[in-house]
């Protein structure tokens, strides 16, 4: 249990690589792109866990001494999750004009960018 | 307890990365991002992550997802009024 | 390069990274240990600013540049997207025509988007408090107003969605962020530091300027989003090549 949430992290990322790698369709791709960017949340938050009964870093309803898990990676998780959507929406755009300027969504078809 | 909750919640979350990395279908891939959404929400809350697990909540399981279905039906369309025009030719 | 060069030369690549990974994760301390001693900073420094979400703290006060820069990424992504999908030479809109919708699927509609929208709203404003805050309120009011195409058509969308607002109200919430900042330097402590006065803990007035930065990104992120969503609606539904019937 150790290294294993690392180690699924890892997995997702090859995963994510993997389905990048052998897309055929740019919005497919994107999708590909998000999974491989999940991992990074996963190994993140795994590192910041803190066994032993420690609870959510939010002091509201809790003793000010009472051990919490690690909320410096949780505010870098947190920020990024919707700033990637956003960048996922710019790379879906830009997909969109690529159908329309050059009238495929096919990776290898796009002869019109080379050289 | 909570050991084997975080093994659960890791074990679905990488099974449904994986597939949403194989599924090749925009549209399917589109619902199992939806469904990886989910999984990724319940593993932060298990972590002792609410904060992010409400963002990965909206945005993984409702935003992306939605932003993916809009894309392949203006690709789609785009596709069907070709081949509309090019009978017509 | 073909696709079998491609396939092998990821193959290649893959297996190296998997080894690097293995060999770091081995590295790493141990998952759940009780060493985390940027976390026990955080918490003090949190705690001490009167901030009862840790989270929010870090994200607003201890690296409130940080996240400047992450927002400006995401008006950034608005601004772009925007500007690829504009209305081309060679388009033009077509009106949505309205669509029938079943009647539960209305009442579900119409009773859940005044709810979520009111839990987005309370997302924001506790952002310092509780779980939640700008990223995840804004998000969630953003989703809320989306209920309405969900309920009725895309018609009354446009309706309850004022884009020409809330295109304005992205730009002056990212441009505020920044001009919040300035709050720090002109009482002599420095950019985005937290000079203000820091109120009771745990009430919804305390900690400061997280709060007011928070409620800042709270409207960017919802009109951000909104508006994001809206010129791919527009893609999917209205615009249509010239010269195409329909």
């Amino acid at each position: 249990m150790s290294y294993f949430p690392y180690l699924a992290a890892g997995w997702i990322l090859l995963a994510g690589l993997y389905g990048l790698v052998t897309s055929r369709n740019l919005v497919q791709a994107v999708g590909c792109l998000a999974v491989a960017q999940s991992s990074t949340y996963v190994l993140l938050l795994a590192i910041g866990y803190r066994g032993n009964g420690a609870t959510a870093p939010v002091f509201s309803d809790l003793p000010t001494d009472a051990p919490v898990v690690d909320p410096v990676v949780q505010a870098l998780v947190l920020t990024d999750i919707v700033v990637g959507a956003t960048v996922t929406a710019l790379l879906l755009s830009l997909v969109i004009q690529l159908r329309k300027r050059h009238g495929t969504v096919d990776p290898e078809d796009l002869t019109g960018l080379r050289g | 307890m909570t050991n084997a909750l975080t093994l659960i919640a890791l074990l679905l979350t990488a099974v449904t990365a994986t597939a949403a990395a194989l599924t090749r279908d925009p549209v399917r891939q589109a619902a199992v991002l939806a469904l990886l959404g989910l999984c990724l929400a319940l593993l932060f809350t298990v972590l002792q992550a609410p904060d992010v697990a409400l963002s990965q909540l909206g945005v993984g399981s409702a935003i992306t997802p939605l932003l993916i279905l809009l894309t392949v039906r203006r690709v789609r369309r785009q596709e069907h009024s070709e081949e509309s025009s090019d009978r017509t030719e | 390069m073909s696709r079998t060069t491609r396939l092998g030369l990821f193959l290649t690549a893959a297996t190296i990274l998997a080894a690097a990974l293995i060999t770091a994760a081995t590295e790493l301390p141990g998952f759940g240990g009780s060493r985390h001693p940027y976390g026990e900073r955080a918490v003090a420094a949190g705690l001490a600013r009167r901030t009862a979400n840790i989270v929010t703290s870090v994200n607003f006060d201890q690296r409130a540049f940080d996240t400047l820069g992450e927002e400006s990424i995401l008006f950034g992504s608005v601004l772009g997207a925007g500007m690829l999908l504009r209305l081309a030479r060679d388009e033009r809109k077509r009106r949505a025509a309205a669509e029938p919708v079943l009647p539960t699927t209305r009442l579900f509609g119409a009773t859940l988007l005044p709810v979520t929208l009111l839990v987005g709203g309370y997302l924001v404003a506790h952002g310092q408090l509780s779980p939640g805050g700008g990223f995840q309120g804004g998000v969630a009011v953003a989703t809320a107003l989306h209920l309405a195409y969900v309920a009725a058509d895309y018609l009354v969308l446009k309706r309850v969605r004022p884009l020409a607002v809330l295109d304005v109200a992205d730009a002056i919430a990212a441009g505020s962020y920044a001009a919040l900042g300035l709050i720090g330097l002109a009482q002599g402590a420095g950019y985005l530091a937290n000079t203000l006065p820091l109120g009771t803990f745990n009430q919804l007035s305390s900690s400061g300027l997280v709060a007011v930065i928070n409620a800042a990104v709270g409207v960017e992120v919802a009109s951000g989003v909104v508006v994001l969503l809206a010129h791919f609606l527009d893609q999917a539904v209205e615009i249509v090549p010239r010269g195409e019937r329909q």
